[in-house]
């Protein structure tokens, strides 16, 4: 048998997901968390599967969340709904249960964190509730894994027996009650062949829904008669389709909480907690520096302190096994250019992007608290008039900000943005934060070309991602994402606890995406570059590194490079080889060269004229950063074409500006 | 008068809803209908979006769909 798990955002829908299943799943505090449909076995019964789907507020076919669930149940049609309610908030919930009661499938609705509602010494009568819903209603709390197991029982007896809900009737007799019913009559039969429940299609085109009209087929005068009976119920209420029926639904919601509700205190305990904190972290004056202290503090200590120690541990770890291995594999006299491949292809290019893994820990479990804990939407909230003015909503802040740590938990972190538009854009946008990778070249051509003006240097780079980054959003905004910015209507959550749990699982699942990954892709593409770096094109071995491949592919390239004022090989070569890690990109250039890293600077001052250093740096800056950050992008927008066409526009974007700064450094200096 | 011009901490009473499309049918939605209570609570510290309670619950709003809500001041 299979589920469906429907609920608002907020609901607690995924954490009663991951008790019911026991599977991987992310959860969280904010709107619209989960985007893909994840399924898995029942706990208390493997012979049936539950189906998360996203949390919405309404079955209508607006956003992409919208849509999928909407789809999923009138398509695939499953056996039975639970609907997840939260007792807290019970009238706004209920709104979509009584849409989803009119699919006629059978349903049982889970009333979540009960817990709550006791402590406040606040009582629902689940009887009453049930009795006025027509479907069994189960009180539970899914942190505290109360109650769970009636509720799967609930849902299984109501599936297996085809008990349908006894209730689809919310509107009082007038002339509401009677434009349903003559809308009823008129597309019953199209309703039964298109497999639609006739009172959903009918209540739906009462609402003007554009697809289930589409659906049903009918002919035009049937088109007419439900226009004309549409129009004298409006005549009659005194106002539109869509507000009659929404005020139909929340009216009768209004009847039965005040049959089944009843409440000690008009507040709870959580919401003035809630407003207590926010008295502060959304106050006018401290929101903004706290929260960009915040986040000074959860990169202090993700780069700083604690993904630092682990990620140096890692690469020791890594050190004495490659070291190990290599001493076996010399001791066994194996074929030179086979070692070369395990040692330096394999070793050196898988843990290079394995030491990214204790920082996209790290950052996700700080991640993972900021949003569990409700403090994510407060963000969004505090947030969305800077970045409104670029044509994204405060959601979007904190992707971009990881990106000054790394691009690939940024694009990762782009899971939480609810809509589609923001989340793309958001993408685009996170790579042209310089990230932390960058630092060691911005360092070395600092040493050699300001020595007294470094720190300048550095904060006009970072400035000049942002600015590069502007400027693409508003011409995204005028172009690719022109149209209606979604509406940015938000709840702000009560403030909880983060459960460990939860955590720890989101931790779990980014680990094991990035190492999937890892060994996947950007295995190969570690490969790709070894055989760049280590064969000439006549495929025999190089032992001058200025005759691989990759020298070759560097010298073909210089001419594209020379009217940036650094058209040596070296250089170009250089930049390819930071397609793998951007670290890389100093590493080769010191032994393109030939010197060591302390000679560097010198070196380079003698090689790149200031004008070229700036333009060399403003090229680091915004072309593509590594391998893994392409496969995150591939990941995220799910499609390998649109990839290449972002890694393209970027090196474009690259080259550009650095034909500016190259040409307009030549008028100054 | 618009939602937006509510002073906060003011109760409020939703006669009606303007607007068309995913818009106004989101925020009907989302309760906001007439014969709601409804009380501005806090501006964000940049001036936009606004925070409004109603139906026990916190919503965040911005001012361009502020305006389309219009109230009284309940009595």
């Amino acid at each position: 048998m299979i589920f469906a798990l429907a609920g608002n955002p907020n609901s607690g829908k995924t954490t009663l997901f991951n008790q019911l299943t026991g599977a991987n799943q992310r959860t969280g505090n904010f709107p619209g968390v989960t985007i893909d449909q994840k399924s898995g076995l029942m706990k208390y019964d493997r012979r049936c599967t539950l189906v998360d789907l996203p949390g919405i507020y309404s079955l209508r076919p607006y956003s992409g969340e919208e849509v999928i669930t909407r789809d999923f149940l009138l398509h695939s049609v499953p056996q039975g709904i639970i609907n997840i309610v939260d007792a807290t908030n019970l009238e706004r919930n209920l709104y979509l249960t009584l849409q989803l009661l009119v699919l006629r499938i059978p349903m049982v609705v889970a009333l979540n964190m009960m817990d709550e509602v006791r402590q406040n010494g606040d009582s629902i009568d689940t009887q009453k509730l049930s009795e006025l819903l027509g479907v069994p209603v189960v009180p539970i709390s899914a942190s505290k894994n109360e109650g769970l197991e009636e509720l799967t029982k609930q849902a299984i007896r109501v599936a297996s027996k085809e008990i349908k809900p006894l209730v689809q009737d919310f509107c009082a007799p007038g002339p509401i009650h009677r434009c349903i019913h003559a809308v009823y009559h008129q597309i019953e039969d199209h309703a039964v062949e298109a497999r639609l429940s006739g009172r959903f299609a009918a209540v739906k085109l009462i609402e003007g829904d554009e697809d289930i009209l589409a659906r049903l087929q009918l002919g035009e005068n049937e088109k007419q008669t439900i226009e004309h009976l549409v129009t004298e119920m409006e005549a009659e209420c005194g106002t539109d389709r869509h507000a009659v029926m929404a005020e139909m639904r929340y009216a009768y919601i209004e009847s039965v909480c005040r049959q089944a509700v009843r409440r000690v205190a008009a507040e709870s305990r959580e919401y003035r907690r809630s407003v207590r904190l926010d008295r502060i972290l959304t106050h006018r004056y401290l929101a903004l520096p706290l929260f960009f202290g915040i986040m000074v503090l959860v990169f202090y200590l993700t780069f700083g302190v604690i993904g630092a120690a682990l990620a140096d541990m890692l690469e020791s770890g890594i050190g004495v096994l490659t070291a190990g291995v290599d001493r076996l594999l010399g001791d066994f006299g194996l074929n030179p250019v086979l070692h070369s491949l395990i040692i330096d292809g394999i070793f050196a290019g898988v843990g290079s992007v394995l030491s990214f893994l204790p920082i996209i820990v790290v950052l996700f479990f700080f991640l993972s608290i900021l949003e569990d804990s409700g403090y994510m939407a407060r963000i969004a909230f505090v947030m969305d008039q800077l970045l409104r003015k670029i044509g994204l909503s405060g959601r979007s802040v904190v992707p971009l900000l990881i990106g000054f740590g790394c691009t690939i938990p940024a694009l990762m972190a782009t899971r939480t943005l609810s809509s589609e538009r923001d989340r793309k854009m958001t993408i685009l946008l996170a790579p042209f934060m310089s990230c932390s990778a960058k630092v060691p070249v911005y360092a070395v051509f600092a040493a050699a070309f300001f020595p007294r003006s470094a720190a300048w240097v550095m904060t006009g780079l970072y400035f000049g991602g942002i600015l590069v980054a502007v400027l693409v959003a508003l011409l995204l905004k005028r172009t690719a994402f022109s149209g209606n910015p979604v509406p940015f209507v938000m709840e702000l959550p009560n403030y909880r606890f983060p459960s460990l749990k939860t955590t720890l699982r989101l931790i779990w699942d980014k680990a094991k995406d990035f190492l999937t990954r890892a060994f996947t892709i950007i295995f190969v593409a570690t490969l790709v570059i070894w055989v760049l770096v280590s064969f000439d094109y006549r495929f025999n071995v190089v032992t001058d590194s200025s005759h691989s491949l990759l020298a070759g592919i560097g010298h073909l390239l210089v001419p594209l490079f020379a009217p940036l004022g650094f058209g040596h090989w070296q250089a170009v070569t250089a930049l390819l080889s930071g397609l793998a890690a951007k670290e890389a990109v100093v590493s080769s250039l010191g032994v393109l060269l030939g010197v060591s890293a302390e000679g560097l600077p010198t070196v380079l001052a003698a090689l790149f004229t200031l004008p070229a250093a700036l333009s060399f740096l403003t090229f680091v800056l915004l072309y593509p950063p590594c391998v893994a950050a392409m496969a995150a992008t591939r990941r995220e927008l799910r499609s390998g074409v649109k990839t290449v066409g972002v890694v393209l526009s970027q090196c474009g974007i690259a080259w550009l500006a650095s034909l500016l700064v190259y040409q307009v450094a030549r008028l100054l200096f | 008068m618009k939602l937006s011009d509510m002073p906060l901490g003011k109760p409020a009473t939703i006669t009606a809803v303007r607007g068309e499309g995913a818009l106004r049918l989101r925020l009907l939605d989302m309760g906001i209908i007439p014969k709601t209570a409804v009380v501005v609570k806090k501006v964000a510290p940049l001036g936009d979006p606004l925070q409004i309670h109603l139906r026990g619950y916190e919503l965040t709003i911005r001012r361009a769909e502020a305006d389309l809500i219009l109230v009284e001041v309940a009595g």
